[in-house]
């Protein structure tokens, strides 16, 4: 049995060369399992080498995020014929400042994103299982994996973003003594009431975040 | 000095170095951990799945496991692990595995079947014990960041997608002298060009490609790529590591992370570490092995299946190499390789690679007559985030809008 060809369609830029942004087209052969990660990977060797980001491969470090088809995703589980189109393009995402091909600068998101909010979490798995005796509780990581993908999916400008005011009120929830300080940034000028519910960051966060929910249920505190 | 590859040795060879007060710029041709280190398995290993087989790396792995959760617990879940016995066999090497976790200092708990299904229900109602050890879960991609940004917060200039295409070599002087590496050759990927930057010492840290680097300078060591495969399937099937108890072998350990459990893993041998493709028969095996222990693995919804190229050093050149750890290897080039300045570091376990850079950054400081001992171990790591939010990037490339076709037509 032949395998399916896809055409790939790969966005091309070198910083601080508007001229030479273009798209790079590439025929190949996929499988069932083949990932649009995979086929990056494939396409690395060019010259100039493309760039592009990843590291664990499954769904956890969120480094790989890029519009795939116009709308974010992360390379390493989406699957080439789950997209069910014959050709695939792939670009940076959007709203990030853009360092080469399809790479863009996490900075800017991270500026906003208070470093020393808590990655941890109770784990709400088996909640019926009792812990070692020697723990307190089971723990687990956040499900934000920080991929960037709802910042660049939200149609909202000048704006803290979802990911922020979900990672926000997920510190309220770990950090009670910390409310009136988080609320008093969830309502600034940049802050929940710049949301305009289009939910496109619920619809595109690849790890159940709904940080929709999140500035919903800041809204209601806020009302109260 | 320069140290060639982003990994989990690099970063925290480059943070032991920074904290040493040395000059130090990390050189990686893709993102940070883009080779094997994000890839692994995420185990916070204490060691015991190595105590039978060696105890010296049974101790190592505990000795840094209790380190890492202190330097950084941010990119842990430490929920303990059980290692399960289901057959008589499993229940006989207890006998073998108890003493041997001992001798490791590595604590172990016996628990009855009964206290072991409260702790974990999924697991298979069948097993007859289980012990409990200090194994955890980490992100492999957030401890790593960790070591990089406290790197960088020390002054560490650190360059991902910057490709080391040469080794800049002088020859010796005298008749008799070794040629010494003064250098490096580098393709900026950014830029698309290629430019020179000097160093005293060049550390090559690129695991299962450090052939490739090895060969810039016309050594050949024997390294070669042995992926092993990893399948995820989605659900926190369990809180803790859950590991078979019998001698270390193929999917034997599950590691839950977030909302995953992960089952892994194999091993094989692979000529490019750029092209290595997970074997299909690889990922019915290891669900099958997953579910003898954890009999949900069966029904849970498939997330993805990948592997990771653990760099396997193969027949070395007595006199270059010199194994500090029976786990890890530090060639230093000026041996019979006849090439100062240059050291490669292979093999080593993500649990204890702040013991690795240790141990070669002590190698390096001697090379270069510099006094200064390592204090990784005694102060906490910045927090991954802060490796982006702490720093000034250099020039801003310009602002183009990449996010729609007309627009850039």
């Amino acid at each position: 049995m032949s395998q399916p060809t896809i055409t790939f369609r790969v966005f091309r830029f070198r910083a601080g060369d508007p001229d030479s942004a273009r798209f790079e087209e590439a025929t190949l052969p996929v499988n069932e399992t083949t990932t649009v990660l995979d086929v990056l990977e494939r396409l690395r060797g060019g010259d100039p080498p493309l760039m592009y980001r990843h590291s664990c491969h499954h769904g956890s470090c969120g480094t790989c995020a890029c519009r795939i088809n116009g709308r974010e995703r992360l390379a390493c589980t989406t699957r080439v014929l789950d997209l069910d189109a014959k050709v695939v393009t792939v670009e940076p995402l959007r709203k990030l400042q853009p360092v080469g091909d399809l790479v863009v600068d996490p900075v800017d998101f991270f500026r906003e994103y208070p470093s020393e909010w808590q990655t941890l979490r109770g784990s709400e798995w088996q909640p019926e299982a009792s812990p070692p005796v020697d723990l307190p509780g089971f723990t687990r990581l956040e499900n934000c994996i920080e991929c960037g993908a709802c910042v660049s999916a939200c149609p909202v400008e000048n704006f803290l973003g979802p990911a922020v005011l979900a990672g926000l009120n997920r510190e309220r929830a770990n950090h009670p003594g910390k409310e009136a300080q988080l609320l008093e940034l969830a309502e600034c000028d940049r802050g929940v009431w710049k949301c305009k519910r289009a939910l496109e960051c619920s619809r595109v966060c690849p790890t159940g975040v709904y940080p929709a929910r999140h500035i919903q249920e800041l809204r209601k505190k806020l009302e109260q | 000095m320069i140290i060639v590859g982003g990994g989990g040795t690099g970063a925290a060879l480059t943070y032991d170095l920074s904290l040493r007060g040395i000059e130090v710029t990390l050189l990686e041709r893709g993102e940070l951990t883009s080779g094997t280190t994000g890839r692994h398995h995420g185990q916070l290993h204490c060691g015991a799945r190595y105590a039978v087989q060696d105890t010296e790396i049974g101790r190592e792995c505990m000795e840094e496991n209790a380190t890492l959760r202190r330097i950084a617990p941010g990119s842990i879940e430490f929920n303990y692990g059980l290692f399960v016995a289901i057959t008589e066999e499993d229940e006989q090497y207890c006998d073998t595995f108890l003493p041997a976790c001992a001798a490791c200092g590595i604590p172990t708990r016996v628990l009855a079947p009964k206290r072991a299904l409260a702790m974990e229900p999924n697991l298979n109602p069948k097993l007859r014990l289980a012990v409990q050890v200090p194994d955890g879960s980490m992100d492999a991609w957030r401890l790593a960041l960790q070591f990089f940004a406290s790197a960088r917060y020390n002054g560490a200039d650190i360059r991902s997608f910057c490709e080391v295409v040469g080794l800049n070599l002088s020859s010796g002087s005298a008749v008799g002298t070794q040629s010494r590496v003064t250098g490096v050759r580098i393709r900026d990927y950014r830029s698309r060009e290629e430019y020179n930057l000097e160093a005293d010492l060049v550390i090559n840290a690129t695991g299962a490609w450090s052939k490739r680097i090895a060969l810039l300078a016309g050594i050949d060591i024997s390294v070669s790529p042995s992926p092993g495969t990893m399948v995820a399937v989605k659900g926190r099937l369990t809180n803790m590591v859950i590991s078979r108890l019998h001698p270390a072998g193929e999917g034997d350990i599950i590691v839950p992370q977030r909302n995953l459990s992960i089952i892994g893993t194999t091993q094989w041998l692979a000529k490019d570490p750029d092209s290595i493709e997970t074997p299909e028969e690889d990922v019915e095996e290891m669900l099958r092995l997953a579910a003898e222990m954890v009999p949900a693995f069966k029904d849970a919804p498939f997330h993805t299946a990948w592997s990771a190229a653990r760099p396997l050093v193969g027949e070395t050149n007595a006199a270059g190499l010199r194994a500090l750890s029976r786990d890890f290897s530090l060639i230093d080039h000026s041996g019979s390789d006849g090439v100062e300045r240059f050291l490669s570091i292979l093999g080593g376990k993500a649990t204890t690679l702040r013991a690795m850079a240790e141990i070669t950054a002590d190698r390096a400081c001697e090379q270069l007559g510099i006094q200064a001992s390592c204090s990784t171990a005694e102060h906490p790591l910045r927090p991954a985030r802060s490796f982006y939010s702490a720093h000034a990037q250099g020039a801003p490339a310009s602002r183009i809008n990449a996010g729609s076709e007309e627009r850039i037509v």
